[in-house]
């Protein structure tokens, strides 16, 4: 059970059942859809800022405890954050993510998003966990 | 060809000696023994099939269908040989039966060389499509067997419909969606994601009816159990080598001699031809005709000796032996609080395969749970999102068993769900 506790942190089980952020409200055109295809996980995410600041990321989609949790956490963390912000915080989350457990993400820069960290250790699970980030990066270029 | 249930299924000490044969199944993931139960994505390999493979490989490998030294006469005949032996293990002739990549390429070739046909208006009548004629399929069908009927119905101007099914999956309205203006059926012999048969002999009496030719996916009934694709009566079938102890990269499509004989070619270039001009070329007859290039030799020699394992075994033993441990998984399953359990209820036919979800948890999470015990198991939509939809699900988990699956296996499984469901606070 202890293993499963080092991927599911009571965090991302609090944040896959009560997401942050989960309902499109806004007109925003900045937007995207992105599925992943081995499981068929998918997330409509949304951004609203006013040229400096963003101030709401809004999703919906269907998918993992991972996938869901990290787009919470993902629009947790953005919220009041300046744009400029946006593209760094998502390249260090993929450095990390992506580093087969030996890169940490920084608890200063992304709060409650570090109980992401369990999830760069399991090969099979970081397409879950980056999928909203994903969303978020392609959603900004429209 | 139901599983004759009163036939024996192996012994415990049996099952072992399978295993014996089977080098994976001694190895450990995460720190456990691999326990596999996603035979129905793709199968594990014996020992002697590899052997075959290597042993043709590093001591009579050639060009088949040309060339005239010895080796290569050798190689051709038993690249003929493992035609004829898999052809008989399906009930057919050799000259029915064609090598394919795999079950989706047998697909696309009936698909694309109809749709080719229906361009030519000397082509055979039997094989052209046209607006206002009609192709069924099934709503449980892996995408394989919709994709390619999508694209016939969009060249040719013909409509596709479906015969839907109810909750548990079960196909319904053959006689009314199969009418006067259906000229293909194509559906699965088995499901991948239920687990439950198709009434074939239903389907397929009533498109014969209406003269629709047949299309049967048999990728997940000929690895498991009895098949006789002449006594059934289909047109044509499709199966794949990997789920039934074969290699990867070979499958295989039979198409009854006279359809085939009026289908073109799908792939063209060398060794499907008798005469060629700069302008022109003269077609052999099936199946060469529709083996174009240079052929999975190795691979075909591979699926031969599977195949002649599976027969030593006994199909019918094959069949009680997956069909006891699927209403193992079915019944341990759906005496899981909050698991549904989908397809056929507790005691009718399934092969060796549950599908099922955890209710609030994603099959995902579920899989994760028992990779970290060493359980493999399939999540996801099977490739079967419309099955899914109708089911009123996106995703769901599924264990499949064959011939080396154990009770044992089963119950671990059903042990690592239980846990799932509590670790996740499941409240049914």
């Amino acid at each position: 059970m202890s293993d499963l506790r080092h991927l599911y942190q009571e965090l991302i089980l609090d944040h896959s059942r009560n997401p942050h952020g989960y309902g499109l409200s806004t007109e925003s055109p900045l937007r995207s859809h992105q599925v992943n295809p081995t499981c068929g996980d998918e997330i409509t995410l949304a951004v609203v800022h006013d040229g400096t600041t963003v101030t709401a990321v809004q999703w919906e989609g269907q998918g993992c405890a991972i996938s869901q949790s990290s787009a919470s956490l993902l629009s947790t963390l953005l919220e009041n954050r300046p744009l400029a912000d946006v593209e760094p915080l998502v390249a260090e989350f993929r450095e990390a993510i992506q580093s087969r457990g030996t890169i940490e993400l920084d608890e200063d820069r992304f709060g409650d998003a570090i109980a992401l960290n369990g999830v760069s250790k399991y090969v099979a699970r970081v397409k879950c966990a980056i999928l909203a980030w994903v969303a978020l990066e392609d959603a900004l270029t429209k | 060809m139901l599983p004759n249930s009163a036939l024996t299924d192996f012994s415990r000490d049996e099952v072992a000696a399978i295993r014996e044969q089977f080098p994976i199944l001694g190895e450990s993931v995460n720190e456990h023994p691999l326990v596999y139960l996603d035979s129905a994505a793709t199968s594990q390999r014996p020992q002697r099939v590899l052997d075959a493979e290597r042993d043709y490989v590093l001591r009579r490998n050639s060009a088949v269908h040309r060339g005239a030294h010895t080796l290569a006469a050798l190689a051709t005949e038993e690249f003929e040989d493992a035609r004829a032996t898999v052809a008989r293990f399906v009930g057919v002739r050799p000259d029915e039966l064609i090598w394919t990549s795999n079950a989706t390429e047998g697909l696309n070739l009936v698909a694309h060389a109809m749709a080719d046909a229906s361009l030519d208006p000397a082509a055979d009548p039997r094989v052209r499509l046209q607006p206002g004629d009609e192709i069924v399929v099934t709503e449980l069908e892996h995408h394989a067997n919709l994709l390619p009927w999508q694209y016939l119905a969009r060249r040719t101007g013909a409509t596709l419909r479906y015969l839907p099914v109810d909750d548990e999956g079960v196909i319904q309205g053959i006689d009314e969606v199969i009418g006067e203006r259906t000229r293909l059926v194509a559906f699965s012999h088995a499901s991948n994601v239920l687990g439950s048969y198709s009434p074939a002999e239903l389907i397929i009496a009533r498109a014969r009816e209406v003269g629709a030719i047949t299309v049967l996916d048999a990728c997940q009934s000929v690895p498991h159990g009895p098949v006789d694709f002449a006594a059934l009566g289909v047109d044509f079938a499709v199966f794949s080598g990997h789920k039934m102890l074969g290699p990867t990269g070979i499958g295989a499509l039979y198409g009854r001699f006279e359809l085939l004989s009026a289908l073109p070619p799908f792939l063209t270039g060398g060794s499907m031809i008798t005469t060629v001009t700069m302008d022109r070329a003269e077609f052999l007859p099936p199946p060469q005709r529709f083996e174009a290039g240079t052929q999975r030799v190795s691979q075909a020699i591979a699926l031969a000796e599977a195949v002649r394992f599976l027969e030593e075994l006994g199909m019918d033993r094959v069949a009680a032996h997956d069909a006891r441990l699927g209403a193992r998984l079915a019944d341990g399953l759906a005496a899981i609080p909050g698991v549904r359990v989908l397809g056929p209820s507790a005691g009718a036919t399934r092969i060796g395969l549950a599908a099922f979800v955890l209710e609030g948890v994603h099959a995902h999470d579920v899989g994760h749970v028992l990779d970290e015990r060493g359980i493999a198991i399939r999540v996801g939509h099977h490739c079967a999102q419309p099955l899914h939809r109708r089911l009123g699900l996106a995703a769901s988990a599924r264990a499949s068993t064959y011939i080396y699956s154990t009770d044992d296996e089963v119950d671990a499984f059903l042990a690592g769900i239980a846990e799932a469901a509590e670790f996740f606070g499941v409240n049914p």
